[in-house]
């Protein structure tokens, strides 16, 4: 006989709406940034179709290097911070951290299917690529760590900790990587003086393929933290439904768990 | 604070005294991993001399990893942790201690590296200044970054193989600008390339993390 397990508040199959409207707009923002890239857009001078690729890399590695890397950091300081501590930023930083692994590892791919015919190789020395290589090193880093067993106290701790020593290393690496050896062309978009360098039709193609990229990173970010949350309910929920079992076929009341 | 630094530093090197557990077998290792590299550039001296200055770095990464992790298995028996917690030492305090420590036990590795590379790869110091500027501010920054993950990765079952994982690639920039530092120092690197950049490079990389050790190390303090 087994006594029914408390359900949780929400249920898991239903998503709340403006989330399915936010997925919806990621979705179609991004079919017009493919069908825009693919067939209106000219192609370039210099670079010919490949320039299409222009439309996919630089903002994956927007989401990678800024959006993602960046909540995961600020929201690792926010837990570290005793007044502001709380389980939504621990889960949120995991989620962003996350995603944004996949979105770096995303860069590096999409980079190197673009190096390979303009530069000739599928991987070179590169300081950005280097920079980027080294923040995925780092990710990986701290999806070890979140891996770590242990309560969920000292977990958050350790990752809370380990993601700023790692963020406070973003910059530095940069730079010295920079200093290093260079090789990539330099911002087009965001030059120092902030006149964009292309124009027409690819221009507003490429905004708006940064704004898609951005749609599909926080959809992906918010249905991850969701899965989070719902895995950890459901981890307490398992134990929950294991102690009334053992409660049900033992006669002899088990002592009650030191909270 | 500073106080608390130097009674945990003493403590640690007192015990490294009587252990000799750095000197008697990290040190070998190090020496070791000099050997290893003659044999994987082979014979000539040509490459040797030429990645004298990158040989040396990455030596002293491995052997920083290694001082880290017998640094925080000091602390791991005896409830040594919980002992440290209860003394009611500053935690910046025993950061820094910690990292002294650590770094005081580089400095002799390096020193004794070094040696092995005038001696084995037949490097030439043209400018000893940078060659200890480079030592001195890295093996700062190293000291400071692996303290840090040390005391993260203590307590935890998995941290011989998480350490190295989570520190190298943290401290990339200490082996590069090292590199290049020493590069300069040896007349090994580019043309026109100077030490100046690189040391203050290293310079800013244990500044950093000296001062976020200074600030983070407490909540690492607080349970688990």
């Amino acid at each position: 006989m087994t006594t029914p397990v408390p359900t949780p508040a929400t249920s898991p199959n239903r998503k709340p709406w403006p989330l399915r409207a936010l997925g919806a707009a990621a979705l179609v923002s991004m079919a017009v940034t493919v069908w825009l890239g693919l067939w209106v857009t000219p192609p370039d001078k210099v670079q010919g179709q490949l320039v299409r690729l222009v439309y996919i890399h630089p903002p994956i590695a927007w989401v990678a290097l800024y959006l993602a890397f960046g909540t995961a950091a600020l929201a690792s300081v926010l837990w570290l911070w005793p007044r502001t501590r709380s389980r939504f930023w621990d889960n949120l930083a995991a989620a962003s951290m996350e995603v944004g692994t996949v979105f770096t590892a995303l860069t590096l791919v999409t980079g190197s299917i673009w190096g390979r015919p303009t530069w000739g190789v599928w991987w070179a020395w590169d300081a950005r690529l280097t920079s980027t290589a080294l923040l995925l090193v780092l990710q990986l880093g701290y999806l070890a760590l979140r891996r770590v067993p242990g309560d969920a106290d000292s977990r958050a701790r350790r990752c809370a900790v380990g993601a700023v020593i790692a963020g406070v290393d973003v910059p530095i690496v940069h730079f010295s990587v920079d200093w290093w050896k260079t090789l990539h062309q330099g911002a087009t978009v965001l030059n120092p003086d902030l006149s964009p360098t292309i124009h027409g039709i690819m221009a507003w193609t490429l905004l708006l393929a940064f704004v898609a990229m951005t749609l599909v990173f926080i959809w992906m970010l918010i249905v991850r933290y969701r899965i989070q949350v719902l895995s950890e309910r459901l981890e307490g929920a398992e134990l929950e439904m294991a102690l009334h079992e053992r409660w049900a076929e033992n006669p002899v009341p088990v002592p009650e768990l030191v909270p | 604070m500073w106080r608390d630094a130097l009674l945990v530093a003493g403590k640690d090197l007192r015990i490294e005294m009587r252990s000799r557990v750095v000197l008697n077998q990290v040190a070998p290792f190090a020496i070791v991993v000099l050997v290893l590299f003659a044999f994987a550039l082979g014979p000539d001296r040509t490459p040797m001399v030429q990645g004298a200055a990158g040989l040396f770095w990455v030596a002293v990464l491995f052997a920083a990893v290694l001082a880290v992790q017998r640094s925080f298995a000091l602390e791991a028996n005896d409830g040594t942790r919980d002992g440290l917690r209860l003394s009611g030492l500053d935690p910046a305090g025993i950061f820094l201690g910690k990292a002294a420590a650590v770094a005081a036990q580089l400095i002799v590795l390096e020193v004794l590296l070094a040696a092995g590379v005038v001696l084995f790869y037949g490097a030439h110091v043209r400018s000893y200044g940078a060659v200890v500027a480079a030592c001195a501010a890295g093996t700062a920054g190293l000291a400071a970054v692996g303290t840090l993950y040390g005391a993260l990765a203590a307590g935890v079952r998995v941290r011989e193989t998480l350490l190295p994982f989570l520190l190298l690639p943290v401290v990339a920039p200490v082996l590069l600008a090292g590199t290049r530092a020493w590069q300069a120092a040896l007349g090994t690197g580019p043309g026109g390339d100077t030490a100046g950049p690189w040391l203050s490079l290293l310079l800013v990389f244990a500044a950093v993390y000296l001062s976020l050790g200074v600030v983070i190390f407490g909540s690492l303090q607080e349970s688990g």
